[in-house]
């Protein structure tokens, strides 16, 4: 059924069509409606699920961490400082093997206070052991929602679904809210082989001697290395339901192209635009949007960056005393393979700054004016 | 691809009514996407909200910078700030507004349009005498003159997305339409 509605409300819908058992929240701008709408759902009875009000992030990521153990579906969301409160909790969600999925509204960290959008908030979090994907329009929310769930309680991996504030999270678009029956037959319910049950009872979590923490370590990285391609299973699965494919990376006119784009987010749909345009204007341009962070999807993105000429990796981050981080990722995709692009690394739209179709055409005109990158970051849009 | 922009003061319902024209268009079966200036705005202080509406997938997802046609919800911000900026030749001012569109300082740069919402709304007692929510009349005045939407196809956004008197909404939706 086609509907209206905002980004954190696809967050909500996919929540509820994924028949979540457990939503666990503590409202923040700019993630307040996905809640307030969930707690509608538990209280009129479209959703039969425990809503657990909280006192803080760190409890509300505990609480999911307890609901899954238990063997229940639970979700929640949040944004920027309540995401770097849930740190703790976050190592333990994925350390512990509990496939939560969580909606992060990308919101950027304070100081100075901002409710407005980039990525570092959880970029921050990308050695927790989450999968994190990356959202571009609100039908990509509620279809990742469902994905995510079903790749999570495969792989015992907790997933995060990122969008961006206000431009995706405050925006209305068409969305195909997808059929229950059919969600039904795409996501089963969550039987995990392990739960903690009064029958059953069983330590979770307890003191690991260096004989075995290593081990649990290596199982983390072995499953998240199978994410990949089942990222993309899964994906090809959801397409026969509902004829949309997510999968791990989504190339836009890449394979004559002499400047690909490196995206993600809501920019990384506005760079489709730009790429249309460049090219109306004689530059062939492409646009590499990357959906996925963790596991990064290093053979997808070397597959499309081999066949161009140059490439320039746009982030709406930054890692201090490095750069741009989805830059240094590419960067490292690349390296000692013959016959990759020169790599470009740009940073734009910090705490809001809009990234428009004229920030990809300055982008355009500086990468194309080089042989190869002069200094490890340029800024788009800084008033200097 | 029609971009629009609106112009309200928080309180007065823009972001409702570009949603619910967003709604009311998607009913259309076009592509569109509606939010609002993505701010903390207070009650009384100058709101900015945007639609865009295409035949395909909208892909931008930047502000408008130079839109096609701007509404005014509040007569009194055309002192304020200017509500022209970056708006297209040839581009349409739909204004709330009990004068008559040649009186208005644009008329002649831009084509002008005005509705006279705040009476609609307070004959239909929406929202109070000193505040009165203006924002389903508008929207009523905005599908006629860009011909965006079917009457009946705001009536059931209205229903679907308004909770508070939605008849008396509708009626002036309805009526902001045929004056319109």
């Amino acid at each position: 059924m086609k509907k209206v509605i905002m980004g954190n409300h696809a967050l909500s819908y996919g929540a509820m069509l994924a028949r979540s058992q457990v939503i666990s929240a503590y409202p923040i701008t700019p993630q307040t409606q996905v809640v307030e709408l969930l707690s509608e759902m538990c209280a009129d009875g479209s959703l039969d699920a425990r809503f657990i009000k909280v006192e803080s992030e760190h409890s509300a990521m505990a609480s999911c961490i307890g609901a899954s153990v238990a063997g229940a579906r639970a979700f929640t969301a949040t944004s920027a400082q309540g995401l770097a409160l849930m740190h703790e909790m976050l190592h333990w969600a994925a350390g512990g093997r509990h496939p939560i999925v969580m909606g992060n509204i990308n919101r950027a960290m304070a100081p100075g206070w901002s409710i407005w959008t980039d990525q570092n908030d959880s970029l921050s979090q990308r050695d927790t052991g989450w999968m994190q994907f990356y959202c571009s329009s609100n039908q990509e929310v509620v279809d990742t929602v469902i994905q995510g769930f079903k790749v999570a309680e495969r792989l015992m991996i907790p997933a995060m679904v990122v969008l961006d504030a206000f431009a995706l999270s405050h925006t209305y678009e068409v969305v195909d809210v997808p059929d229950q029956k059919l969600v039904d037959e795409f996501l089963p319910p969550f039987k995990p082989e392990i739960r903690l049950t009064p029958a059953d009872p069983r330590a979770f979590g307890g003191l690991t001697g260096s004989d075995h923490y290593m081990e649990l370590r290596y199982l983390l990285q072995r499953e998240m290395e199978k994410a990949p391609a089942l990222i993309e299973e899964t994906g090809r699965e959801y397409e026969k339901l509902f004829g949309r494919y997510l999968g791990l990376v989504d190339p836009y006119r890449c394979d004559d192209a002499e400047l690909v784009f490196v995206t993600s987010g809501t920019a990384g749909f506005t760079a489709r635009v730009a790429v249309d345009e460049l090219r109306a204007s004689g530059v062939r341009a492409g646009n590499l949007r990357v959906k996925v962070f963790r596991p990064f999807p290093f053979d997808r993105v070397r597959e499309v960056l081999a066949k161009v000429k140059r490439a320039a990796v746009v982030d709406r981050n930054c890692s201090y005393g490095a750069g741009g981080i989805f830059y240094q990722e590419v960067k490292s995709a690349l390296y000692g393979r013959p016959g990759m692009p020169p790599l470009f690394g740009y940073i734009a739209g910090l705490g809001g700054r809009d990234i428009m179709v004229d920030s990809f055409k300055e982008i355009a005109a500086d990468a194309m004016s080089k042989d190869r990158a002069e200094q490890e970051i340029v800024w788009i849009g800084v008033k200097k | 691809m029609v971009e629009i922009r609106f112009h309200g003061r928080g309180g007065q319902g823009t972001v409702v009514a570009s949603k619910i024209l967003a709604d009311a268009i998607a009913k259309e079966d076009k592509w569109v996407q509606a939010y609002p200036e993505f701010g903390v705005e207070r009650r009384g202080s100058p709101v900015v909200a945007f639609i865009r509406i295409n035949d395909k997938p909208i892909y931008d997802k930047s502000r408008i910078y130079a839109p096609d046609h701007v509404v005014v919800v509040d007569p009194t911000l055309v002192e304020a700030i200017d509500i022209t900026e970056g708006l297209k030749p040839g581009g349409m001012i739909i204004i709330n507004s009990d004068r008559r569109p040649e009186d208005l300082p644009f008329h002649g740069k831009f084509e002008v349009r005005t509705i006279n919402a705040t009476a609609i709304a307070v004959k239909h007692k929406l929202g109070s005498l000193a505040a009165p929510i203006v924002n389903t009349a508008i929207a009523g005045a905005v599908i006629k003159i860009l011909g965006l939407a079917k009457p009946e196809s705001l009536a059931t956004a209205i229903r679907d997305g308004i909770a508070i008197k939605p008849d008396d909404n509708i009626k002036a939706a309805r009526e902001a339409y045929e004056m319109a």
